[in-house]
């Protein structure tokens, strides 16, 4: 017993280290607002874009979209850190960590606001358009706020999925939560910054969770 | 000149989705004040007439009309001119994320561009003129559905247009809430507005039409005053159509 709780939570371990992993929750927490922000915005804009059928412009919105969901996120950020300095472009690992992880969710996003954007009633369009709004207004007066509604649900548990991966930017030293805690673990050789890690991610997304999990019954109940 | 047009006005209007011919010349035409109903079996067109009418559908060949003025062919503000035609849908298609008032303004506040104020006061107005002045902040959601379309005729009516086209406007109503709905459309013509009526509303027909046009096969089969196309239609087949709608 006395073993476990020295591993997993070694009280002077714990104490020497909790203020470093505190400074990985402000990043962690920072490269969340971030990568939501960014990629519901750009997801929403590439979907608003497809809307306009320009084919040529559709067609890399689907490609850009299917290639940054196939591929796992992880082979991403490697590439970007690892290859893109030998184009010359040298980005620190927080930047690509946000970067990669902001398109990856700007590319889901685009394909659930789509997928609300087409669910709107034709009826909507044609009402809108029988007043005189222009198919730019219509579009954001009328179809967008509807299906933005419609996809909170799905859009809020891929936004959750997606931060929860910041913790990936550990294998490029992105000093957040996980990035401070291995850290910690290395040089202390003991489990407890792991333990105090676990914690603060429940602590930061569970309250994530259950907001979710109260906007699905909400916007639910609202659709029917 | 203007004045003795006809308020809309159809022109040998032909209309063809993929192979099939839906409105095979059409000729048409509606004077302010007047109320003109259209009859017709299932498919014979009648939708795709009145959606060409503000083009939402586009018209193959043939001319519209409206106050004189051409809105068909190229060079057309579109926009503008839907301004002047208003509609109103079977399934209402009332925006479900906006209150009445935010229905009723959204046009002339992003299209005709009136500051709020004046805008919400207008808005008031018309809902006032279809009795739902009470409702103006309630939500389609929180309305029946007889409110509901009346809901729509003001959003169609507050932007003060000259014609009105009505897509069977009650078929989706509770007997009950169907009356409320006609009573309004007596307003709408009463205002002097020109009305082309798709509708089942036989008993309405008789009543309050100027002139009821029978559509079959993509064209007009006849037309004449409810008492001309009721009780002594001339063509075979509108008899057999009454006949089937009357059973
Ligand atoms: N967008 C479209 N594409 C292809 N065919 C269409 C389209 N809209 C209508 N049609 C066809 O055109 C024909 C006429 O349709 P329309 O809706 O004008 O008939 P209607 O007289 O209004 O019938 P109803 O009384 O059932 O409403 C139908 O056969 C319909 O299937
Ligand atoms: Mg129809």
């Amino acid at each position: 017993m006395s073993s476990f709780s020295d591993t997993f939570l070694n009280m002077d371990v714990l104490a020497r280290y909790a203020p470093s992993i505190l400074k990985g929750v402000g990043v962690t927490i920072l490269l969340s607002v971030l990568i939501v922000l960014t990629g519901v915005v750009v997801g929403t804009l590439l979907a608003c874009l497809r809307s306009f059928r320009v084919r040529l412009l559709s067609f890399f919105i689907v490609v850009f979209a299917d290639i940054f969901r196939a591929l796992p996120p992880l082979v991403l950020i490697l590439l970007a850190f690892f290859g893109l300095p030998n184009i010359g472009v040298v980005l620190t690992s927080f930047t690509v960590l946000y970067l990669v992880l902001a398109l990856v969710l700007a590319a889901f996003a685009e394909e659930i606001v789509w997928a609300g954007i087409t669910a709107t009633p034709k009826g909507q369009w044609e009402a809108a358009r029988s007043t005189g709004l222009g198919y730019t207004q219509t579009l954001g007066y009328v179809v967008l706020p509807q299906a933005l509604r419609m996809v909170i649900p799905p859009l809020t548990n891929r936004a959750i999925a997606i931060t929860k991966m910041t913790a990936l930017g550990m294998v490029i030293g992105v000093p957040d939560i996980l990035g401070q805690a291995t850290t910690a673990q290395s040089f202390s050789a003991n489990a407890s910054p792991l333990t105090l890690a676990a914690v603060a991610y429940v602590v930061i997304f569970l309250p994530l969770v259950v907001l979710s999990r109260w906007l699905e019954t909400r916007f639910s109940r609202g659709a029917a | 000149m203007i004045t003795d047009r006809p308020t809309l006005e159809l022109r040998g209007l032909h209309k063809s989705f993929g192979a099939d011919p839906i409105l095979r010349g059409i000729d048409l035409s509606v004077a302010r004040g007047e109320m003109v109903f259209v009859l017709g079996p299932s498919g014979s067109g009648k939708s795709t007439m009145l959606r060409c009418c503000n083009r939402l559908e586009e018209p193959d060949s043939g001319e519209i009309f409206v106050e004189g003025k051409p809105i068909t062919g190229t060079g057309v503000d579109l926009n503008g001119m839907r301004q002047r035609i208003g509609m109103v849908f079977q399934s209402f298609n009332l925006y479900p994320h906006l209150t009445a008032l935010g229905n009723v303004t959204l046009a002339m506040r992003r299209v005709q561009k009136k500051p709020r104020a004046e805008a919400e006061t207008r808005a008031l107005d018309a809902l006032d003129r279809v009795g739902l002045k009470a409702k103006a902040d309630s939500y389609p959601a929180q309305l029946s559905g007889g409110q509901q379309q009346r809901v729509a005729i003001a959003r169609a009516m507050a932007l003060e247009p000259s014609v009105m086209l009505f897509d069977e406007p009650t078929s989706a109503l509770d007997p009950e809430l169907v009356g409320d709905v006609l009573a309004v459309m007596r307003e709408v013509r009463a205002e002097g507005m020109a009305m082309l009526v798709v509708s089942h509303e036989m008993k309405f027909a008789r009543e309050a039409a100027d002139r009821v046009v029978f559509v079959d096969g993509g064209v007009i089969v006849e037309q004449g005053t409810p008492e001309e196309v009721f009780e002594r239609p001339r063509e075979a087949r509108t008899r057999a159509f009454l006949g089937r709608i009357s059973e």
